[in-house]
């Protein structure tokens, strides 16, 4: 069976031919099938934010594979890996990353817009439903400085699934929470996952929101230091 | 194609929307340069116009006369033998053009002239009385001469007409000689003597030219100059006046006349024309570069402070085209809206300088108006410049990394 992610022998370095050249994953190798829940955990500097950007191909890799449902990325160009974060990524970021300028509503039908140039009413009324599911029902037309913290990061995870993406990806999405909103906000990320049947991929370094996850990656110094299975449920 | 720039088009008028500070200004910049551009531009055409329009009101486009007398040497030199002659310039007796009768019918068939007129021109003494005034005598055939100089347009007092005997005469002339409408003068050229009845006076714009004009029809003018039954020019009017160069050089070729154009008469009213033009052209382009520049340093900082936002559409997936037509958008919003709020503010100046700016007579020294193609090409232009500006800004954004715009 061709797996959602696969990733091999993965070798990232900065600064590349230059004297201060450093190697932030050393041959990492992963993957993951549609429907998991999964953390990756580690210390910071372990190279997580990178290992994620890559996932999220939002950085090259140096060396190594990586495959999308059984399509190497590594050759794609610009626009190949534009294309293939709209088909397959969601992204949900610590810092919420909405665009301030554009409503709740706006921004959870912006990947529509992005796509097509405009949001039909079916689409409006997804983003909608969307948004009633993360509990925002009435909040849609406020721009997100007139929202709470949770409620920005529930907003960015009605946009990184509103076309129900394969895959969502997030980054330390309660780091910057108080404990009330970050359970709020990891509970919906578990029942959108139940729903949809979605897969996660969340970076976080709070080891009790990992111990809820079916299963924790952990990556020390950009080695793979340890890929248990929880058997939590949420 | 309803849909066509969706994405950009939104989010170009909501960043546009966001800087709303910066946005203000820099329309207001661009307004300000356009209006620059237009209310010149219509001044300058204006004023040309209206110079062209007195120039060319008292004088033919071209005028076709015969060749100067030249000294012609009796025998040419041998190839290798230089001659040191000194020689005395032969005079220029009054000359008709050789069968001036068939070259008329040739030139009126030309579908760039407009009307064709022949001519007797001399020199003459106008006497009533004691008074005796120097003139510049014209014979023509009426008709045919207004629709050179549209000279009924510029009667002042009488009914013109020129039967035998009859004449119109300048405004100055009159008053110099005392005469009124009806009464008669003698005109006198070497020899022969002549009176004539004022039907008209005229006012051709230019005193020193009212004071000298004494207009006959062109038999009297045939007898008196001592030519009879010829013509000492033919003037012609041209659809196109600027096409009178290229004509005359196209005549002088194909006949064995001297003909000249209105610009090379007025060589010094052309030469300052251009040199008008070029300025004008030169504020312009140093206008537009002045606008796109401000336009471009506008959206560079832009670009800076958007650096997280470009990062968050890129990662949810906007490609590079779309962020680099999200800043040309930008450019070319602030372009069109720009110019068009600066072209009203020149139709405004226009209109304060038709009330305000008035000759001696409390009537507007000249007409000045934007003209729609006009107006539209310079908003045109202001766009594509917003574009233009917008370029390497937009480059910049497409080219931002998404991860390390992100992290910002």
């Amino acid at each position: 069976m061709t797996r959602l992610i696969e990733l091999v022998g993965i070798h990232k370095s900065y600064n590349l031919g230059l004297p201060n050249e450093a190697e932030v994953l050393h041959g990492v190798s992963f993957a993951i099938d549609r429907g998991e829940f999964v953390a990756l955990i580690g210390p910071s500097g372990s190279g997580k934010s990178t290992l994620l950007n890559i996932v999220g191909l939002l950085e090259r890799l140096t060396a190594g594979s990586y495959r999308i449902e059984g399509e190497e990325t590594s050759g794609l160009d610009d626009a190949g890996l534009t294309l293939r974060r709209r088909a397959v990524l969601g992204f949900v970021f610590q810092f919420h990353h909405l665009l301030p300028a554009f409503s709740a509503l706006e921004n959870v039908t912006l990947p529509a817009l992005m796509r097509e140039g405009r949001v039909t009413s079916a689409q409006q009324e997804r983003a909608r439903a969307m948004l009633a599911a993360v509990g925002l029902g009435n909040d849609m037309q406020k721009r997100p400085g007139e929202l709470s913290g949770g409620m920005q990061q529930r907003v960015a995870i009605a946009r990184a699934l509103v076309l129900e993406p394969p895959l969502v990806l997030a980054d330390e999405p309660t780091g910057n929470l108080d404990r009330a909103s970050s359970d709020e906000v990891f509970v919906l990320m578990r029942r959108m996952h139940a729903e949809l049947n979605t897969s996660f991929l969340i970076v976080t370094h709070d080891p009790r929101l990992a111990a809820r996850c079916d299963r924790v990656i952990e990556l020390v110094d950009g080695h793979i230091e340890s890929d248990t299975s929880t058997g939590a449920t949420g | 194609m309803v849909n066509w720039l969706g994405f950009e088009r939104r989010v170009a008028i909501r960043f546009l929307r966001e800087g709303r500070m910066q946005t203000v200004l820099i329309i207001v910049g661009v307004a300000a340069g356009v209006a620059v551009v237009a209310y010149i531009s219509a001044l300058i055409t204006g004023l040309q116009r209206n110079t062209l329009e007195k120039t060319l009101g008292a004088q033919a486009h071209v005028t076709v006369s015969a060749r100067d007398d030249v000294v012609i040497p009796a025998r040419e030199p041998a190839a290798d033998t230089a001659v040191l002659v000194q020689t005395q310039p032969r005079v220029q007796r009054p000359r008709t053009i050789v069968n001036w009768q068939s070259l008329v019918p040739v030139l009126e068939a030309m579908p760039a002239v407009a009307a064709v007129s022949p001519m007797v021109a001399g020199a003459g003494l106008a006497q009533r009385g004691e008074a005796s005034k120097s003139i510049a005598l014209m014979g023509v055939d009426l008709d045919r001469y207004d629709r050179i100089v549209h000279l009924r347009s510029k009667v002042v007092q009488g009914e013109p007409r020129l039967g035998p005997g009859e004449g119109i005469i300048g405004r100055e002339l009159a008053d110099d000689l005392g005469v009124r409408v009806g009464d008669r003068i003698s005109l006198v050229t070497g020899t022969i003597t002549d009176s004539l009845r004022v039907t008209a006076l005229v006012d051709l714009g230019v005193r020193e030219l009212n004071r000298r004009t004494v207009i006959v029809p062109l038999r009297a003018a045939q007898s008196l100059v001592g030519l009879p039954g010829g013509a000492t020019g033919i003037d012609l009017a041209l659809v196109d006046v600027w096409a009178a160069k290229a004509l005359a050089a196209d005549l002088s070729q194909r006949f064995p006349y001297k003909v000249e154009s209105w610009q090379e008469a007025n060589s010094q009213l052309v030469s300052a024309l251009n040199a008008q033009s070029v300025s004008t052209a030169l504020i312009r382009g140093v206008v537009m570069v002045v606008v796109v520049l401000g336009i471009a340093s506008v959206l560079v900082v832009s670009v800076v402070q958007k650096q997280r936002e470009i990062g968050i559409l890129r990662a949810i997936g906007a490609t590079q085209g779309q962020m680099l037509r999200v800043f040309l958008l930008q450019g070319a919003i602030v372009g069109a809206v720009g110019s068009t709020l600066g072209v009203l503010l020149a139709v405004g100046l226009i209109k304060a300088f038709t009330t305000f700016v008035r000759g001696s007579d409390g009537l507007p020294l000249f007409a000045i108006t934007l003209a729609p193609s006009l107006a539209l090409s310079i908003a045109g232009i202001a766009t594509v410049c917003g574009v233009l500006a917008a370029v390497a800004p937009a480059r910049r954004a497409a080219a931002l990394d998404p991860a390390q715009a992100i992290r910002l």
